[in-house]
């Protein structure tokens, strides 16, 4: 639960984004996130995101469920509790192929959904903050975390003339957290009332 | 466009590579036709004629799933196949050659009455057996040959057609109206290629020229799990013409990023595959029925036992366990390697099915099947490069060039 500073540009195009995101990364700032109202070809390149591990996860989860299946499997049925089916050998391979199968991908599958929801932080009653509502809707947001030393003026600065149409300076929680939004600055609903 | 090396020129030594394959693969086909082909024993006989056919319908089967493969991409749409559809292209025009030998084949084999390799050809014997008699309006020399005709005359011609349709991508700039209209042709007559192909490798044509080898036995799985094995097959030669291709300086539009999806077509369909061997073996492994389990027990009891088993493992775990990586299907050398491997992983599939039932008692592979082999693999070299050099490489004013030239996986 550490909060933390970050600078916040908005773009409404993006093609605007991509040579943005390069120049903020050359420039040697630290981009925290870019929420986009949908996926982006070739955005995670232009970040330098490392390649996601998800893929290595599902295989373990997978060889964790077929090693599951089999011994289960086998076990049951050679040693606890060998039953004839139909005059079929005991070991009967062939015939749990299926079963190893679907517990392999179920294993795999809901591994997966699992792994990805914690590396994206989300949860069932976890809040994250947000750090603009438009970024569902039509703007692609860079998030620019900020140290002691970044002056954030000039950045704010340097991303306008990078072309981004808003900018502003927000203190945030920078993970999940568990809880209610109260922790948080209700940015928009502020804004809201003030309109209002 | 310019700085495009647009047009192939065949190197010296992919000729003589090809034409060396071709003549070591005459010697043992002349060889073989003098000591097996036209030898007294029935066994030699059928040894001869069993190995050509598998190695005829292999090969063409391989080379018409690379029209499938344009075919379908074309009706889904697709454009990051533009770059390189030349190479599939040149390899299609094989299907009238191979496609002919086959039919000169087929032909010799029902015609001269080779009773050991068709037995329902055998009319006093399918008299007397209620099951060949219930089949005969299927199995029967006239239907085979005119049904075999109309195949590979239709896989021809309308393949034929589909590549003449990819010539106008050559001669000039078109505009929206002109380009909707190329695509829409595109796409009838890819539909009517791909129409063709189910009513034929999806399901008659295997049935009659491979599975009617056990006449009494059949499996509804069988013309599937053949398409499968092809168009696996297929997909690993275009990934292999892609890549030399790229190796000798062409194909510059073309990248890891189309390799990577060549890639996961190979992976694929290595595993659909599999779905399929698993699915035809576990219903007869679970019904355990004699007339059904007729196939099986000497592929897995008998001396084809250990063919049996290593094609599931060239085919299914290699191809499972090394083309699983991202970085594996971008790799040009790990994706040579498994190509080649796949592709005799088929081959050798193709011959238990053919031979496992001509020649249940001893295995017979040897010299005969890697000669054949070595022929057709020489002749596909020379023609598919004659093929690349008659055309520009890149189809460059086809309305979706550039989707495949910004493609990204």
């Amino acid at each position: 639960m550490a909060k933390k500073k970050f600078v916040v540009g908005c773009f409404d195009d993006e093609a605007v984004l991509f040579p943005a995101v390069k120049k903020v990364r050359t420039a040697g700032y630290k981009i925290h996130d870019v929420y986009t109202p949908f996926a982006v070809h070739g955005l995670d390149h232009a970040m330098g995101l490392r390649e996601t591990s998800l893929h290595t996860a599902g295989f373990i989860y997978g060889i964790t469920g077929t090693t599951t299946a089999l011994s289960c499997i086998s076990w049951i049925f050679t040693k606890d509790w060998p039953l004839n089916i139909g005059g079929k050998p005991h070991f009967a391979l062939p015939a749990w192929v299926p079963i190893t199968f679907e517990l392999t991908v179920l294993f795999a599958a809901v591994g997966m959904v699992l792994t990805f929801c914690y590396l994206c932080q989300l949860a069932p009653f976890v809040k994250k903050h947000h750090f603009h509502a438009r970024a569902t809707d039509d703007l692609f947001v860079m998030v620019i975390e900020c140290t002691d030393k970044t002056n954030t003026e000039d950045l704010k600065g340097f991303l306008a003339s990078n072309g981004a149409i808003e900018t502003d300076i927000q203190i945030a929680e920078e993970g999940w957290w568990l809880g209610h939004y109260d922790k948080d600055e209700m940015r928009f609903e502020a804004k809201q009332t003030v309109a209002a | 466009m310019a700085s495009i090396r647009t047009q192939f020129e065949i190197p010296g030594k992919m000729k003589t590579w090809s034409l060396g394959l071709i003549g070591v693969g005459l010697v043992a086909l002349i060889f073989g036709l003098v000591t097996k082909g036209f030898s007294s024993d029935e066994h030699e006989q059928v040894h001869f004629w069993g190995t050509l056919m598998y190695n005829t319908i292999f090969w063409t089967l391989v080379c018409n799933a690379s029209m499938f493969f344009i075919c379908v991409t074309t009706l889904a749409m697709g454009g990051w196949q533009q770059s390189f559809r030349r190479i599939p292209e040149a390899i299609s025009t094989l299907v009238p050659i191979f496609g002919s030998i086959t039919f000169a084949v087929l032909l010799y084999v029902v015609l001269s009455d080779k009773h050991h390799i068709y037995h329902w050809l055998d009319t006093e014997a399918v008299a007397k057996d209620p099951i060949l008699t219930g089949k005969s309006g299927f199995l029967n020399a006239k239907f085979f040959i005119l049904w075999t005709t109309l195949t590979i005359g239709f896989w021809s011609f309308l393949g034929w057609r589909m590549r003449q349709l990819s010539n106008e991508a050559d001669q000039a700039p078109m505009d929206a109206e002109t380009g909707a209209k190329f695509i829409f042709r595109n796409t009838v007559r890819a539909a009517l290629f791909t129409v063709w192909f189910a009513l034929t490798v999806g399901s008659t044509v295997p049935w009659l020229w491979m599975m009617s080898i056990d006449a009494h036995w059949y499996s509804t799985m069988y013309s599937w799990y053949t398409f499968a094995s092809s168009f696996v097959s297929g997909m690993s030669l275009i990934a292999l013409w892609l890549i030399y291709m790229k190796n000798k300086g062409y194909m510059e539009l073309t990248n890891q990023e189309h390799l990577h999806d060549v890639g996961k077509f190979m992976f694929a369909f290595s595993i659909f595959w599999t779905y399929l061997w698993f699915s035809q073996y576990m219903l007869i492994w679970y019904a355990n029925i004699p007339e059904e389990t007729v196939y099986f027990k000497h592929r897995v009891q008998g001396p084809y036992k250990g063919i049996f088993f290593l094609n599931l493992i060239i085919n299914f775990l290699c191809p499972l366990l090394i083309l699983m990586k991202r970085a594996a299907k971008r790799n040009y050398t790990l994706v040579t390697f498994m190509a080649v491997l796949i592709i005799f992983g088929h081959w050798i599939d193709f011959y238990q099915m053919v031979m496992g039932s001509l020649s249940k008692e001893h295995v017979t592979l040897g010299w005969l099947d890697f000669g054949i082999l070595a022929f057709f693999v020489g002749m596909m070299i020379f023609f598919v490069g004659r093929a690349l050099a008659s055309k520009p490489l890149i189809p460059k004013y086809h309305p979706f060039l550039k989707e495949s030239v910004i493609h990204q996986v």
